[in-house]
C-alpha cells in the first residue's frame, strides 16, 4: 500500500472532474422536481445523452457538437416521459422506470458500432498566469469548460428559482397545481419545459462521461450516477448549492475510492467500488427525517377536471 | 378540439384491451425499427413471435418458454404486491443475486455429500437471502421514511459487487483452474435443479411460479391482507381510516417480494445456468418489472405476460442468429412494449371526446 502515491490536488481536480456529470444531471431533476413531477428517467436520459454525445462528437470531430446533441438527445427523450406523464397521466414512477429501461437499451443498440472509438478531446481552458500559479492553478482555472458551465447553471437555476418571476411560477405549480391552475398558469405546459430541461441536463451530465470523464463508450457505462443524482435532490432537499455541495462530495468519494483501488489498499477492488452507492444509502438515511422541502405536488398527476 | 374526460370508474374492457394494443402498436413501432436497421421487419417479427412456438425447431425452443418465464413470473408476482400498494420494489435484481449467492452457498457447503435434505435447504436459503436483501429498504423506509425506490436500485450495484467478489473469491471452484466462477451444481446431484419430466423445461421454479400465481390470487381476492394491498394502492386515505397499518405492508411486501426474487435466483444459479459467475444474471429482476406492469398487476396476467416476455427473449435469440438482430435491439423492443402500455392505459380512466360540447 503506498498512500503517499495520491496526490491531493490531482485528487482535488479530479474529484471536481467526477462530480460534474452527477451535478448536471442533479440540477436538471431539481428543476422538475421543483415543478411537481418526479423523473425517475434520469439514468435512461444520461446514457442515451452519453451515447449521442459521442457518437455526434466522433462524426463531426467537435467535442461541443458532441455536447449539443447529447442535450438534444436527452430532451428528446424527455419528451417521451412528457407524452406518459403528462399527456396520458400515466403514473409516474412507472413512466420514469419505462425511460430508464428503453434508454438503456436504445443506447446499447446506437453504441455498437463505437465500441473501443476514441472521441476527440476536449481541450483544457487556458487562462495565463491563472492557470499556471501552483496549487489554485491546477484545481480552479485548468478545466474544461463544460464544467464551470455546470457550475454557472447552479448559479442561474438558484438565482431563476428564488428570485424571478419564472421561478416563482414555476414553484407554484410544484407546491400546488390546482391553485396554479386556477391562477390561470398552464400547469401541463410549465411542467413540460422543466422536464425538457431536466432531460438536456442529464443528456449534457451523460455526455460528460463518455467525452471528458472515461472517455469512451462502453454498455451501460453510466453505472447508476443517474441514480444517485435522484437521491442527491433529495440530499440538497430541493437547493441548487447544496446539490453542488452534495455532488462534490459524491464526486469525492468516488474518486477517493478508486485512489485507494490504485494504491493498493487491502481492502478488495469489490468492496471500494461498492462504497459510493453504500454511502448514498446512508446519506438517504441521514437526511431522510426531514421532507419538509420536498414539492407539495411532487408525484401527482395534474388533469384539469371540473 | 380533442378533450379527456375521467370515468367514474376505470374500464373493465379498457383495461383487458390495452395490453393487447400495446403489443400489437410494439410491434409495429419495433417492425419500423427493424426495418431501419435494415431487416426485413416481417421476417424478424415472425421469428421473435412464431418461430419459438411453432417453428421448425420449436421442440427446442418450446421448453425454453417455461425455463425462461419462470424466474420472470416469480418475480413480477412479487413485485405486483408492492406496486397495487405504491410500494416500489425495483431492486429485484440485486434480490435475485442475493438469493442466488447464499442458495448456492449453502448447496456448496455440502459439496459433495449427497442428501435428499440439500435441495430443500438451499431453497430455503435462496428465500431468505431475497428476503432479508429486501428488508434493507423495507426497514430503512419504515424506521427513517427512506425512498425505497433508490435505496433498493442502490443495492443492486452493491449485490453486483458483492457477486463478483464471491465468484472470485469464496465460491470460487478450487478445481476450477483459477477461472473464475462455482463449481458446477449441475454436476452435483443433490443440490442440481433438474427437469422434473426430461425434455419439458419443467424444473422446480416453473413448479414455485405456478404455486405463486394461485397464491397471490387467492391473497388478492379472498384474503384481509391483500384487501388492504388493494385498499392502500387505490384509496389511501380510505386505507388509513380502516386502520392499515402501513409499516406492515411494507415490510410483507417488500420481504415477499425479496423472497420470490431470491427464490428465482436460486432456481436459475441451481438450474439452467448451473454456476455463480460474475454475470450469470441477466436483468430478469428488470424485465419483471415490465412483466409486472403487462400483466396488469394481476396474477393471471402476469402469468401470460411473463409467457409473453420469455418469447421475445427466445424469439430474440433466434433473430439475432438467424438475422443479425443485435440483442439490444430485443431491449429496445421490451422498453417499448411498456411505454405503448402506459400510454394507452390512459383509455382505462378516461374517455376521448372530440369537440368542445360541455365545456365552460
Amino acid at each position: 500500500m503506498d498512500l503517499s502515491a495520491i496526490n491531493p490536488v490531482l485528487l482535488i481536480a479530479s474529484l471536481m472532474v467526477a462530480a460534474t456529470p452527477l451535478l448536471l444531471a442533479a440540477i436538471g431533476e431539481l428543476v422538475v422536481e421543483k415543478a411537481g413531477v418526479l423523473n425517475l428517467g434520469v439514468e435512461g436520459m444520461m446514457i442515451t445523452g452519453a451515447i449521442a454525445g459521442f457518437a455526434a462528437a466522433v462524426e463531426s470531430g467537435s467535442p461541443l457538437m458532441g455536447f449539443v446533441a447529447a442535450a438534444g438527445a436527452g430532451a428528446l427523450l424527455s419528451l417521451l416521459f412528457v407524452v406518459l406523464s403528462q399527456i396520458a397521466l400515466a403514473n409516474q414512477v412507472a413512466s420514469g422506470l419505462a425511460l430508464t429501461l428503453f434508454g438503456l437499451g436504445l443506447s446499447a443498440l446506437m453504441g455498437q458500432k463505437y465500441v473501443g472509438v476514441k472521441p476527440p478531446a476536449m481541450g483544457r481552458i487556458d487562462i495565463p498566469v491563472l492557470s499556471d500559479l501552483p496549487v489554485l492553478g491546477r484545481i480552479l482555472f485548468s478545466h474544461d469548460i463544460v464544467l464551470y458551465f455546470g457550475i454557472a447553471l447552479t448559479a442561474v437555476v438558484w438565482a431563476v428559482l428564488k428570485y424571478s418571476r419564472i421561478g416563482l411560477i414555476l414553484r407554484a405549480v410544484g407546491e400546488n397545481h390546482e391553485a396554479a391552475h386556477a391562477l390561470g398558469y398552464k400547469v401541463v405546459k410549465i411542467r413540460t419545459l422543466a422536464i425538457l430541461f431536466g432531460g438536456a441536463c442529464a443528456g449534457l451530465g451523460g455526455a460528460y462521461i463518455s467525452l471528458i470523464r472515461v472517455p469512451q463508450w462502453t454498455e451501460g457505462m453510466t453505472a447508476g450516477v443517474g441514480w444517485i443524482a435522484l437521491a442527491l435532490v433529495v440530499f440538497a432537499s430541493w437547493k441548487p448549492w447544496r446539490a453542488l455541495l452534495g455532488a462534490y462530495l459524491f464526486g469525492g468519494i468516488t474518486v477517493l475510492q478508486l485512489n485507494l483501488q490504485a494504491a493498493g489498499v487491502a481492502i478488495p477492488v469489490e468492496y471500494l467500488a461498492m462504497s459510493p452507492y453504500l454511502i448514498t444509502i446512508l446519506v438517504l438515511v441521514i437526511l431522510s427525517a426531514d421532507k419538509s422541502n420536498a414539492p407539495a405536488s411532487l408525484g401527482r398527476s395534474f388533469h384539469a377536471s371540473r | 378540439m380533442i378533450r379527456l374526460e375521467k370515468r367514474p370508474q376505470p374500464s373493465r374492457a379498457w383495461s383487458m384491451a390495452t395490453p393487447l394494443v400495446a403489443v400489437l402498436a410494439t410491434m409495429v413501432m419495433g417492425g419500423l425499427l427493424f426495418a431501419t436497421l435494415g431487416k426485413n421487419p416481417v421476417e424478424a417479427i415472425r421469428t421473435i413471435f412464431w418461430e419459438p412456438v411453432f417453428g421448425e425447431f420449436a421442440f427446442y425452443y418450446r421448453p425454453q418458454l417455461l425455463v425462461k418465464g419462470a424466474p420472470l413470473v416469480l418475480i413480477a408476482i412479487g413485485l405486483s404486491l408492492g406496486f397495487r400498494a405504491g410500494i416500489w420494489n425495483i431492486g429485484a435484481e440485486g434480490q435475485y443475486i442475493i438469493g442466488a449467492l447464499t442458495g448456492a452457498g449453502v448447496g456448496l457447503a455440502f459439496y459433495p455429500m449427497e442428501s435428499w435434505i440439500i435441495f430443500p435447504l438451499m431453497v430455503l436459503a435462496g428465500a431468505f437471502g431475497g428476503w432479508a436483501w429486501a428488508m434493507i429498504p423495507a426497514v430503512l423506509k419504515t424506521r427513517f421514511g427512506t425512498n425505497e425506490i433508490l435505496v433498493s436500485l442502490m443495492l443492486v450495484y452493491v449485490a453486483e459487487q458483492f457477486l463478483a467478489s464471491m465468484s472470485l473469491g469464496l465460491l470460487k471452484n478450487p478445481e476450477g483452474f483459477g477461472f473464475p466462477g462455482s463449481r458446477n451444481l449441475q454436476q452435483y446431484a443433490s443440490a442440481h435443479n433438474g427437469e422434473i419430466i426430461a425434455g419439458s423445461g419443467m424444473h422446480w421454479g416453473v413448479v414455485a411460479a405456478l404455486i405463486a400465481v394461485i397464491f397471490a390470487y387467492i391473497l388478492l381476492n379472498r384474503h384481509m391482507l391483500g384487501y388492504h394491498i388493494r385498499l392502500t394502492g387505490e384509496a389511501p386515505r380510505a386505507a388509513k381510516f380502516a386502520g392499515v397499518k402501513p409499516a406492515r405492508l411494507v415490510l410483507f411486501c417488500l420481504g415477499t417480494s425479496g423472497a420470490l426474487a431470491g427464490l428465482a435466483g436460486l432456481f436459475e444459479v441451481s438450474g439452467p445456468s448451473g454456476q455463480v459467475s460474475i454475470d450469470f444474471n441477466v436483468g430478469y429482476g428488470f424485465t419483471a418489472i415490465i412483466v409486472a406492469f403487462l400483466g396488469r398487476l394481476h396474477p393471471v396476467g402476469i402469468l401470460l405476460a411473463g409467457a409473453l416476455m420469455a418469447l421475445t427473449y427466445i424469439g430474440g435469440d433466434i433473430a439475432q442468429g438467424n438475422l443479425g438482430l443485435p440483442s439490444a435491439a430485443i431491449q429496445v423492443f421490451q422498453g417499448m412494449l411498456l411505454f405503448f402500455l402506459l400510454a394507452f392505459d390512459l383509455l382505462t380512466n378516461y374517455r376521448i371526446k372530440l369537440g368542445t360540447e360541455g365545456a365552460l
